[in-house]
């Protein structure tokens, strides 16, 4: 059974004071996140992430469209038990202290009693934050409080983790924490779906990834096959600082960065490049195949939509 | 009742205990019951009605203006700092939040009232030296004012359900104002002939009647409320709140979250 299904959510906005006009935040758009997964939602600022988590969420209604969450219908607010949500830029009752926060968030999402304090205690130890538990919210730093949003996500156990943005406000340190928490949830047999446009993050992390841009779907698939495609050319890594003219005969564009040399040339030129090193006796560190990056299919996609908008147009 | 509404109201009530301009609000009205034994002192053998008269309208002014300055709040603050996300994403109904908020601060009014009412009592007993049987229509009052709170909560909840603070705050304001005079817009729409006539009719309806719950002089002149009043008096309060109350779940069922 999926995680998520999205069957078609589609989000139009009327903008305007006087004349009213339609504004698309989200055309018809149809996934399939499995159980089990971290399933990355990418896309540039503005393109339909954030409405997307709101339509499942039941914050936002849409336009058309439907989605079924574990299997149950997305408007039941049954299944919200078995889900958590971590909004962009979260914000808390300033008034109360982390301990009170996530009581309150404990009690709506119907974790019992006796078992609740425990629970809080583990999850604020989880996410960092077990020595300031009795700070008021008001108190906390942008990076504590998105600490105290994904205890808020997680305390309740559930088996289907919503995260937008969840490295947003971090430092290297917090986000490298939150790499492994999201890790931590996947070994724990739990669904992650978040939204960034960080792609590194979805890059190291993701089982799979959605490409979202002006509200329409540019691509999904797993970030092994998307990253796998090999583009003829290898990277060779030799010491030294020394480049042979051999070498920039064959082709080979050459970067001396302190005691190494990286040189990128065509597939075809790797076994003369190798003879070319040993002619010179030069100590060869490694040759890889190029691959393309995550990073490298975003922007194709994200380039391909906009060349194809302006054919259009 | 839901256990979620009982939590989203113990929050609410406890946001608001923990807000400073509330401590501000109740300590003035104290202040003024504090001010009426001065000028009960200057007003020979009227000591007793000036204590309960500007007692009881300190405690209704203020808990007015408190049930105004956090109830506008009460949900357009949750949207505004997206509070409402993480509470909405959970098993609560939008209907629940929405009665839950209304609790949380008819429950905070009352508590104040008690708090005020003690200052009431005591700025009378300071100047009477001892309580008298009419005194118990004192109670009365202050019910009435509880039964003007709930009815003003729940407007400024149904305002608050689709518009920004400050335009909540005028609408409830000048609702309160105008239903504060709702006998006299009867009077005149009985004197009133044509379309004035059920346009004024009309109006009075709409709006609430609060003028029906100011017994403050009477009280303060010793008179008792007739029970059928009291009856009359609960039901209506009951009545405007939960038609209040219901519209601003209607809108907010369907409002979008941006």
């Amino acid at each position: 059974m999926p995680a998520i299904e999205i069957l078609g959510l589609e989000k139009t906005y009327m903008i305007g004071f006087w004349r009213k006009r339609p504004k698309r935040a989200l055309r018809p758009l149809h996934l399939t996140v499995e159980e089990g997964e971290i399933f990355g939602f990418l896309g540039p600022n503005g393109a339909g992430k954030t409405t997307t988590l709101k339509i499942l969420m039941g914050l936002v209604f849409p336009t058309s469209g439907s989605a079924r969450i574990l299997g149950h219908d997305w408007t039941d607010p049954a299944i919200k038990a078995q889900i958590g949500f971590l909004p962009e830029q979260p914000y808390f009752y300033d008034h109360l202290t982390a301990h009170e926060l996530l009581n309150y968030y404990g009690q709506l999402s119907g974790v019992p009693a006796h078992g609740r304090q425990s629970r809080i205690e583990s999850t604020l130890q989880r996410v960092g934050l077990h020595d300031i538990k009795r700070l008021q919210l008001r108190k906390f730093s942008k990076g504590m409080l998105q600490r105290v949003g994904i205890a808020q996500a997680i305390l309740h156990d559930p088996k289907l983790v919503f995260l937008d943005e969840p490295m947003s406000g971090l430092d290297p340190l917090g986000r490298r924490e939150v790499r492994d928490l999201i890790e931590q949830l996947k070994q724990e047999g739990k669904t992650v779906f978040f939204s960034t446009h960080i792609l590194s993050d979805a890059e190291a992390l993701c089982d799979r990834v959605a490409i979202l841009h002006q509200g329409e779907l540019r691509g999904v698939g797993a970030v092994e096959t998307l990253t796998s495609a090999v583009l003829g050319k290898v990277e060779v890594i030799w010491q030294g600082t020394f480049v042979p003219a051999s070498m920039k005969a064959l082709g080979a564009e050459c970067h001396v960065t302190g005691d190494r040399v990286r040189a990128v040339l065509p597939e075809t030129q790797q076994d003369a490049a190798i003879d070319a090193l040993r002619r010179e006796r030069i100590r060869l560190i490694s040759i890889t195949p190029l691959r393309t990056s995550l990073e490298a299919y975003f922007v194709e996609k994200l380039q391909h939509s906009e060349t194809s908008v302006g054919t259009t147009a | 009742m839901s256990a979620r509404i009982v939590h989203i109201a113990t929050n609410t009530f406890r946001e608001a205990v923990r807000d400073r301009v509330l401590y501000n609000l109740i300590a003035f009205a104290l202040l003024l019951s504090g001010a009426s034994i001065l000028v009960g002192q200057i007003s020979i053998d009227i000591e007793r009605l000036v204590v309960i008269n500007l007692g009881l309208t300190a405690v209704s002014l203020f808990g007015i203006v408190i049930a105004i300055f956090i109830g506008i709040g009460l949900v357009s603050k949750e949207i505004e700092k997206r509070t409402l996300y993480t509470v909405l994403s959970r098993p609560v109904r939008r209907w629940e939040f929405i009665v839950g908020k209304y609790f949380g601060l008819a429950g905070t009014l009352v508590v104040n009232t008690f708090f005020m009412a003690i200052g009431v009592f005591g700025a009378l007993l300071y100047v009477s030296h001892k309580f008298v049987a009419s005194d118990a229509s004192v109670f009365v009052a202050l019910y009435f004012i509880i039964l003007e709170f709930l009815v003003i909560c729940s407007l400024s909840l149904l305002f608050s359900s689709y518009s920004s603070p400050l335009l909540s705050a005028v609408f409830t304001f000048s609702l309160f104002v105008i239903g504060s005079f709702a006998g006299d817009l009867r009077g005149f729409a009985g004197m009133a002939q044509g379309i004035t006539h059920w346009l004024a009719l009309g109006t009075s309806y709409l709006v609430p009647n609060l003028s029906a719950f100011n017994v403050i002089t009477s009280v303060a002149h010793g008179q008792s409320v007739p029970a059928q009043l009291i009856l009359q008096n609960t039901l209506y309060a009951f009545f405007y709140s939960a038609m209040a109350l219901s519209g601003a779940v209607l809108i907010f069922e369907r409002r979008n979250l941006k």
